[in-house]
């Protein structure tokens, strides 16, 4: 039997990992997108344990929003990135260094 | 799963939403409307974007009731403190149509995004202040969200738009995620989305479980981020500097009153149980920013730049009524939201006003002179200035001075002498705008824009500040009544 916490262990592995895929990257911007669709995963992995072992499904209800969400979030998050190289002609992240003070 | 099958299906009551109901259609008939538009008749749907807003107005004020509406399976209410945000949303965002037209049409992005995606996030605005559950707050955060990454995007050809829209995206899905994370911890331990629920829940014994503390760590960290609060306030200068004035004045001034309201059904409504936790964490970041707000503005060129960092000083004194964790102290801070939307408004407008084709009108020598040129102009950007600054009578002075009331009578008052201090540092940088105009020779002899109506409103906009300076009492009877039933 898979107890909660240790899907609460996988989740917040899971989060950690994204948060330092954001932190840490400092190179791509797209390995940056996928660093937060993956938070968004563990945030879905927590609802949906919890709503496993609560028995009560506004959890799972919850869960498919924040799926609808991210897609959306994705949409808009490639299409900046297609302006951003279309100006630029770089998708690196160091390269974003115009705005200061 | 057996309550879910037995439960017949009922047809919720609408009409607490028909506000958010009518915004939702009437968006998406100008989306469609604007295809089929040619290009000069592109004033129509400005024409139908304000008139949305206004029908809003009118939808909002008929269904006005005392007694809270909770509809949606307990998911959406419509209560004093939301129609009156509401109403206020409606009248920042039309004024900030009217302001940006010009500037827009200049810079070829007349075009039917901008005000289609401006209603989106109005109506994103609006579902956060009637949000009632985690999930209905989270999607309205989100509209709003996403409507304002694509609107900093807006600007294409413009590589410094694209690099803000970038930042701006990336730290808001950041943060939406880290509160999100905390959400899920919340709903684990009380078991529920709806706030009322989860706030009588975490009253209970339930409160003294560790792992709250926990969520409440990341549901700060998340609104931290939202707001612009220092540690996590490092977005709002490059934002405001890298969008077109137009996107910037939309960012800076109704988009403040919905972080509010974030934070009231959050905090307030969903964790009131918790204050002791929440209480301590934001007398941290309300006193870093109102530190780092307003030392690190004395430092900037750019106009827009010393905006942001005026909006980060002006969040740290909004957070400062809900540290208190009272309701007196919700009412002011909730006063000094929509106090600042107005002069933010006011402060923006005129950067709007005064720029013209190729020319901003965003750096401080901009302002050189400019008694000189329009005593009238240069007289309502004083009035702006020393309002913001927080001098009496203007309006920014009763915002601060109801804030620190609160934090006074909450016996903080080592915070609220906090707050004067840097206040005072603060009152710095907005007299030397007013130092600049009076003073300083002009440089340059083009001509100030005309304006048209757009002047008549930041004139409007001035003079409410100075007028509403005057005579407070009824907005802030107004807020206070907000909160009057305890919530």
């Amino acid at each position: 039997m898979i107890s909660l916490s240790d899907f609460l262990v996988v989740g917040a592995l899971l989060f950690c990992l994204s948060v330092a895929g954001i932190f840490i990257n400092r190179k791509n911007m797209i390995v940056l997108l996928m660093a937060i669709e993956l938070m968004l995963l563990a945030v879905n992995l927590n609802f949906i344990a919890f709503a496993h072992y609560l028995g009560d499904v506004a959890g799972q209800v919850f869960v498919f929003f924040i799926l609808t969400v991210a897609a959306a979030e994705s949409a808009i998050g490639l299409a900046i990135l297609v302006v951003l190289f279309r100006n630029r002609r770089t998708i690196n992240v160091q390269q974003l260094d115009s705005l200061k003070g | 799963m057996e309550a879910v099958a037995s439960m017949a299906f009922q047809v919720p009551d609408m009409t607490p939403a028909l506000p958010e109901i009518f915004v939702l259609t009437m968006a998406c008939i100008i989306l469609v409307v604007d295809v089929f538009l040619p290009e000069r008749r592109r004033a129509l749907t400005y024409l139908l974007s304000l008139a949305t807003l206004a029908g809003a107005g009118i939808l909002t004020l008929a269904l006005h009731e005392a007694e809270p509406r909770v509809t949606f399976g307990g998911s959406f209410v419509a209560d004093t403190m939301a129609d009156v945000l509401k109403v206020f949303i409606y009248l920042v965002v039309a004024t900030v149509f009217v302001y940006s037209r010009r500037y827009l049409a200049e810079r070829g992005l007349f075009r039917g995004e901008f005000f289609t995606l401006g209603l989106f996030a109005v109506l994103g605005m609006m579902v956060m202040v009637s949000a009632r559950s985690l999930l209905t707050l989270y999607l309205g955060l989100e509209l709003l969200s996403l409507s304002l990454y694509a609107m900093v995007a807006l600007q294409r050809d413009s590589a410094r738009a694209a690099e803000a829209a970038m930042k701006y995206f990336v730290l808001g899905a950041l943060a939406s995620g880290i509160l999100l994370y905390g959400m899920s911890v919340l709903y684990g331990v009380a078991g529920t989305l709806d706030l009322a629920e989860l706030g009588a829940q975490l009253s209970g014994p339930a409160a003294r479980d560790p792992a709250l503390v926990y969520a409440t760590v990341f549901v700060l960290v998340g609104l931290g981020f939202k707001l612009g609060a220092v540690p996590f306030h490092m977005w709002v200068p490059d934002i405001y500097h890298g969008s077109a004035t137009a996107v910037t004045v939309f960012i800076g001034t109704a988009p403040k009153m919905a972080g509010f309201a974030l934070l009231i059904r959050l905090l307030a409504e969903g964790m009131q149980g918790l204050h002791v936790h929440w209480g301590q964490l934001l007398i941290v970041l309300a006193v870093l920013s109102m530190a780092v707000g307003n030392v690190v503005a004395i430092a900037q060129r750019n106009l827009k730049r010393m905006l942001a960092y005026s909006a980060i000083a002006h969040a740290g004194y909004l957070l400062l009524g809900i540290v208190t964790g009272s309701a007196e102290g919700y009412a002011a801070s909730m006063f000094y939201v929509i106090v600042y939307a107005i002069m933010s408004l006011g402060a923006f407008g005129m950067i709007l006003l005064l720029s013209r084709q190729g020319f901003e009108a965003d750096h401080l020598e901009d302002f050189k002179g400019l008694n000189e040129r329009s005593p009238w102009l240069a007289f309502i950007m004083a009035v702006l200035m020393f309002s913001m600054a927080g001098i009496p009578p203007f309006l920014g002075f009763w915002a601060k001075f109801t804030v620190l009331q609160a934090v006074v009578r909450a016996e903080l008052v080592w915070l609220a002498v906090v707050g004067v201090v840097f206040a005072i540092v603060g009152a710095y940088y907005y007299l030397r705008v007013v130092k600049l105009m009076y003073f300083d020779r002009p440089q340059g002899s083009a001509p100030l824009p005309a304006g048209g109506e757009a002047r008549f409103l930041v004139s409007v906009n001035g003079l409410a500040v100075l007028l509403l300076g005057i005579y407070p009492t009824g907005l802030m009877a107004l807020c206070a009544g907000s909160f009057a039933a305890g919530g």
